[in-house]
């Protein structure tokens, strides 16, 4: 029976010839990660089971993103145990605030060369899925899974079923890889593809570039996707080649295609000339609606995460507020996603027009995302946001209000004081 | 092994934003966390649970946030199972790790409401509606979770793997 990509690099990862969906199969990790809120309970683990060395320090990533710089006390208590524990452990890619390369855990992972193609990766964080646009197999876990992760360097999967989703066309003008995802978890629910992997594929995909397959990949999690993953391109090769020039001249990746006889659960197309600007209404990612269907007065506007913080993400805002300004009375938060996205902004003049437009700029955090800091909202309080989840209580209290967006429908919105398109400006 | 207690009901989608909010994850303690559990949709849930008691929910129950806080908050709350539709994938996984006993059945969660008193066997999958005296057969665990928790968890399992 054919293979999926998904299960390819799965089976070479357990030194299987053959899996297929349903196998419990152990599989080697080729990295492992964890933040400042998932990490420390993981450390607890570690020691309580008398594991002593990582099982490869140049393999467990450590980036304290969530709740930093820290908000309280204890948020700075659970950065110094990850910390502590990365220099006791000499954990290499230990990233700390305000280096070159640190920002948010999705953003830096990628961008500092860390993800190849036919790489196998955990992380406690469920957002972990974003680095199958590389070609590469991740999936989030908890922190018992990442602690034993962490001493073993090998993890069991239940091999996933797969969703074919097939791309056609090209997107129209501001319609971004948020839409994309937003209206393909629209479609199938946020149960939609449970336990299964999203395998994207199609003439389409070669009109998407890096950072919005790895904003689709991201949100696989929100229809309960296992993994989202993309074929390997011309793009990938470039975006490899930039990252880390040396791992890819000596070739230290693997390319997986599905077979032709591949089995998939169910085959689904979209027309990316026909996708809308996209929103998802609270309290969920699956109530979404074309934007220009809803009319909504709005309090606060988040551009950022791991899901938009990217410097297409940055560029793209900047491009649309050169000359405008935010709505009086409405707050606008940019949130460049890494040191590198921050200093690119700032060198190519994005923060001035974010300042001159009436922009609060912050820096690299998860934040707002998951209601930690900067930008919680107040009872009844409405923000658009370029994050990944609207669930109740979300971003602060529990009858505000997440709409979640891609960057144009943002920053149109916080022109606008109310949910808007790109085009009306 | 089976449990009986009062059931708290919920519907589908329940999410680890709402069994514990971020905003308490700043501590893993699970007394801390136990207090604040589903205080977003259900404000009178912390103090009104008692050891033993019965959660039963929807489809994709634990979507979201990959947070293991949210199956310690359940379980030290004093749940002593959580029957739901289905659950999401990460959430099944935390909760076998740390110990918080789940069982799938669509049939269960349709047939109990909020207030009934229900009994669960985890050897047969049997679920006994002792309130309406209906009952349900729960998907069995597959062999591999069993072996988990035969090993008393994923930690002791890995322990005797990484010292073998």
């Amino acid at each position: 029976m054919g293979m999926t990509m998904t299960q390819k690099i799965l089976a070479a990862h357990s030194n299987l010839p053959q899996v297929e969906a349903g196998d419990l199969i152990e599989a080697k990790l080729d990295k492992v990660l964890g933040n400042d809120v998932t990490t420390p309970p993981a450390i607890g683990v570690f020691e309580k089971m008398g594991a002593k060395d990582v099982y490869d320090k140049d393999k467990v990533i450590m980036v304290p993103d969530h709740f930093t710089p820290n908000k309280d006390i204890k948020s700075a208590e659970l950065s110094k145990c990850m910390r502590c524990f990365a220099r006791s452990h000499e954990i290499t890619n230990y990233f700390e605030l305000g280096e070159k390369g640190m920002g948010i855990e999705h953003v830096i992972i990628p961008d500092n060369g860390l993800i190849f193609p036919g790489d196998t990766i955990i992380g406690a964080d469920s957002h972990t899925c974003t680095y199958g646009a590389l070609g590469a197999f991740a999936t989030g876990v908890g922190s018992t899974d990442l602690a034993c992760a962490m001493a073993a360097g090998s993890t069991w999967f239940r091999v996933p079923e797969a969703i074919k989703v097939v791309l056609k066309g090209k997107p129209s003008k501001y319609v971004t890889g948020k839409d994309v995802i937003l209206h393909l978890i629209g479609m199938i629910g946020v149960d939609g593809a449970l336990y299964k992997s999203l395998e994207f594929c199609g003439e389409g995909v070669k009109e998407l570039s890096m950072d919005q397959r790895l904003t689709i990949c991201n949100m696989a999690i929100e229809c309960g996707g296992k993994n989202g993953i993309f074929p390997v391109d011309e793009i990938t090769l470039a975006y490899m080649a930039k990252t880390n020039p040396t791992r890819f001249e000596n070739k230290e990746y693997a390319v997986f295609e599905p077979d032709e006889d591949a089995v998939y659960s169910e085959v689904i197309e979209i027309d990316l000339s026909k996708v809308p600007f996209t929103v998802a209404l609270p309290h969920l990612p699956s109530n979404t609606k074309p934007a220009t269907e809803v009319d909504k007065v709005i309090d606060q506007v988040v551009i950022g995460s791991c899901t938009n913080g990217r410097e297409e993400d940055i560029k793209l805002a900047a491009e649309l507020f050169e000359g405008k300004h935010v709505a009086k009375g409405i707050r606008c938060i940019v949130i460049p996603g890494s040191q590198r996205v921050y200093r690119k902004a700032l060198d190519e003049g994005w923060l001035k027009i974010f300042d001159d437009a009436g922009c609060v700029i912050s820096t690299p955090t998860c934040g707002p995302c998951l209601g930690g800091h900067m930008g919680i909202l107040a009872e009844g309080e409405v923000c658009v946001s370029t994050t990944n989840r609207n669930f109740v209580g979300r971003m602060g209290h529990v009858k505000s209000e997440v709409i979640l967006a891609g960057v144009p429908v943002a920053v149109a919105s916080a022109i606008k004081g109310r949910v808007a398109v790109p085009t009306e400006l | 092994m089976s449990v009986k207690g009062t059931v708290f009901k919920y519907s589908d989608n329940v999410d680890t934003d709402v069994i514990i909010p971020a905003r308490h994850l700043t501590s893993a303690d699970p007394k801390h966390l136990a207090a604040h559990c589903m205080e977003d949709i259900d404000t009178s849930f912390a103090t009104s649970v008692t050891a033993g008691d019965i959660m039963v929910a929807g489809k994709n129950f634990g979507c979201g946030s990959s947070r293991e806080h949210a199956p310690i908050a359940i379980k030290a709350s004093g749940i002593s199972l959580v029957i739901a539709s289905d659950f999401a994938r990460i959430f099944y996984r935390n909760a076998i790790n740390v110990g918080l006993p789940i069982m799938e059945c669509p049939e269960a969660s349709e047939g109990i409401s909020n207030g009934d008193i229900v009994e669960a066997d985890f050897d047969t999958g049997v679920i006994t509606n002792v309130t309406t005296g209906k009952t349900f057969q729960a998907k069995p665990f597959p062999e591999f979770i069993k072996r988990i928790i035969d090993a008393g968890g994923l930690v002791p399992y890995t322990k005797a793997k990484t010292e073998a």
